[in-house]
């Protein structure tokens, strides 16, 4: 369980950190928490010449909310995140969701943007992210950029990320309504069997807005359009739930694993998203 | 291959450098360079929670951690928490409640345990079971893990009382 040896940097400002990794290219590797990196090192699934430490770049923890926006640099803390009082009262789902990942040690080392950038179909954040629409700040020897959520993750440990690019922030807007993170799990510190994030908007008993995405159902996280609309203009009845699980069901691509085989996971899918659309609904 | 490096730690309060390869795991570095096996490697995975000790006021896996991330941290183990002649609280309580068999697994819980008391310190039941869930026991079971942290809570509670 010991990795192949690497150099170490630890670079103060993100501009450092970018000019070493395109310095390095493929040998390089950033390394936010290390509990998603570090595992994968010690098993030798990944073996790199240098790893650049980005625990001194203050730029990258800062988490403020202003007129309705939320920014979350990459460097935050999962642990930070459950912790933070305007956080929880801006967009509580993200507390909800927080609390349902790994274990207390791990959620003081791992990094919202370590969660979002490794692209391991098993994480939450992106799910997650993808039902607020988050978007994505990139930084990279070209310059920045933005990407929505909903268009970063192209396959398994694939993203639109280029290798020599930093996500550095995390923007979305504050949530107002009904929401839900509903996960299972074997146990505590296991990946998702399946998870679903739900918001939910109500007016005058009908759903106004929703959003629906799925995690560890696919090679990719599943925002589910059809799953929300099959809900909008709807009482939130047992018909519409039906038809929402319907649209989610034909969106999602289980795998058999030590998790189960396909037709569990779809079960538990359309189970947890039953359990998801009632608890945003009942507080929407 | 790389160099080692001079890496400079605070453990249990005292100033301490060690030359390391920078892909050490700290928990390799406390145990073989430091000498402070208190301590433990169990699963190396992650899971069982055994290595864990105090960094910068957070509980960490220190199989999940380079000793080249560890440069310039605090580090607390429990051999700073307590001695065999003057017990910290966690240790007379998880003794009183018979918190442990083996023992393996108790340096980690009562590592952990003294960082969720720092955030927490008058947990319920579930707090408790919820904030220690990165830790397992093969042999005592968790009833009496979870009760000796509630009466050091209690206690720790109560001295904090009676001094204001
Ligand atoms: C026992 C265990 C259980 C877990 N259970 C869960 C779970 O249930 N749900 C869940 O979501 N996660 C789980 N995880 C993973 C954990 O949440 C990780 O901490 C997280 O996935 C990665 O964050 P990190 O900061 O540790 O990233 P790292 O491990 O440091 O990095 C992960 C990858 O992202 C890249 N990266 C990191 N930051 C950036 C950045 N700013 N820009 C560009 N690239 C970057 C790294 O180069 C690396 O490839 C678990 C981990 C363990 C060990
Ligand atoms: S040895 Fe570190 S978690 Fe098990
Ligand atoms: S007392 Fe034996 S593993 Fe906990």
């Amino acid at each position: 369980m010991i990795p192949s040896a690497f150099e170490y940097h630890r670079p103060p400002s993100v501009a450092e950190a970018i000019r070493i990794v395109s310095e390095r290219g493929d040998d390089a590797r950033v390394i936010a928490g290390g509990h998603s990196l570090i595992p994968m090192m010690k098993l030798r699934m990944a073996h790199l010449e240098h790893l650049v430490d980005l625990q001194d770049v203050a730029e990258l923890r800062e988490l403020s909310i202003a007129d309705g926006i939320v920014r979350i640099g990459a460097m935050v803390t999962q642990h930070e995140l459950i912790t933070h009082e305007g956080l929880a009262q801006a967009v509580p789902i993200v507390r909800e969701a927080a609390l349902l990942i790994a274990d207390p040690q791990v959620r003081y080392m791992g990094t919202i943007g370590g969660n979002l950038a490794n692209g391991d179909p098993g994480n939450d954040m992106p799910g997650l992210m993808q039902c607020l629409d988050a978007r994505f700040g990139l930084e990279g020897p070209e310059g920045s950029r933005e990407v929505a959520a909903r268009d970063f993750y192209e396959a398994a440990y694939m993203t639109d990320r280029a290798d020599e690019e930093i996500l550095t922030r995390i923007t979305f807007a504050a949530s107002t309504g009904g929401y839900a993170y509903e996960k299972q799990k074997r146990k505590i510190g296991d990946y998702a069997t399946a998870a679903a994030a739900v918001l939910i908007n109500a007016q005058d008993g009908r759903v106004s807005r929703a959003s629906v995405a799925m995690t560890n159902l696919s090679d990719v996280p599943v925002w589910s359009e059809a799953a929300a609309d099959a809900l909008i203009g709807t009482a939130c009845d047992a018909a519409a739930c039906d038809a929402a699980v319907a649209a989610m069901s034909a969106e999602i691509d289980p795998q058999e694993d030590s998790r189960g085989p396909i037709e569990f996971k779809r079960h538990v899918a359309g189970t947890i998203l039953r359990r998801a659309i009632a608890r945003a609904w009942a507080r929407a | 291959m790389s160099d080692k490096m001079h890496i400079k730690l605070t453990v249990n309060g005292a100033p301490r450098e060690v030359l390391a390869e920078p892909r050490e795991l700290l928990i390799h570095v406390l145990r073989e360079r430091l000498g402070l096996t208190g301590p433990h490697i169990g699963c190396e995975t992650t899971h069982c929670g055994v290595c864990t000790v105090d960094m910068n006021g957070k509980s960490v896996k220190s199989c999940t951690v380079f000793a080249a991330q560890a440069d310039g941290a605090e580090i607390t183990t429990i051999e700073g928490l307590g001695t065999p002649d003057d017990l910290h609280v966690l240790q007379r309580m998880f003794h009183e409640h018979h918190g442990l068999q083996c023992g393996f697994c108790t340096p980690g819980m009562i590592t952990r345990a003294h960082r969720l008391l720092q955030e927490n310190p008058d947990p319920t039941e579930e707090e408790v079971r919820f904030g220690m869930a990165g830790n397992l026991c093969r042999c005592t079971g968790y009833q009496n893990i979870v009760r000796a942290i509630l009466a050091a809570a209690a206690e720790l509670n109560a001295a904090r009382e009676a001094a204001q």
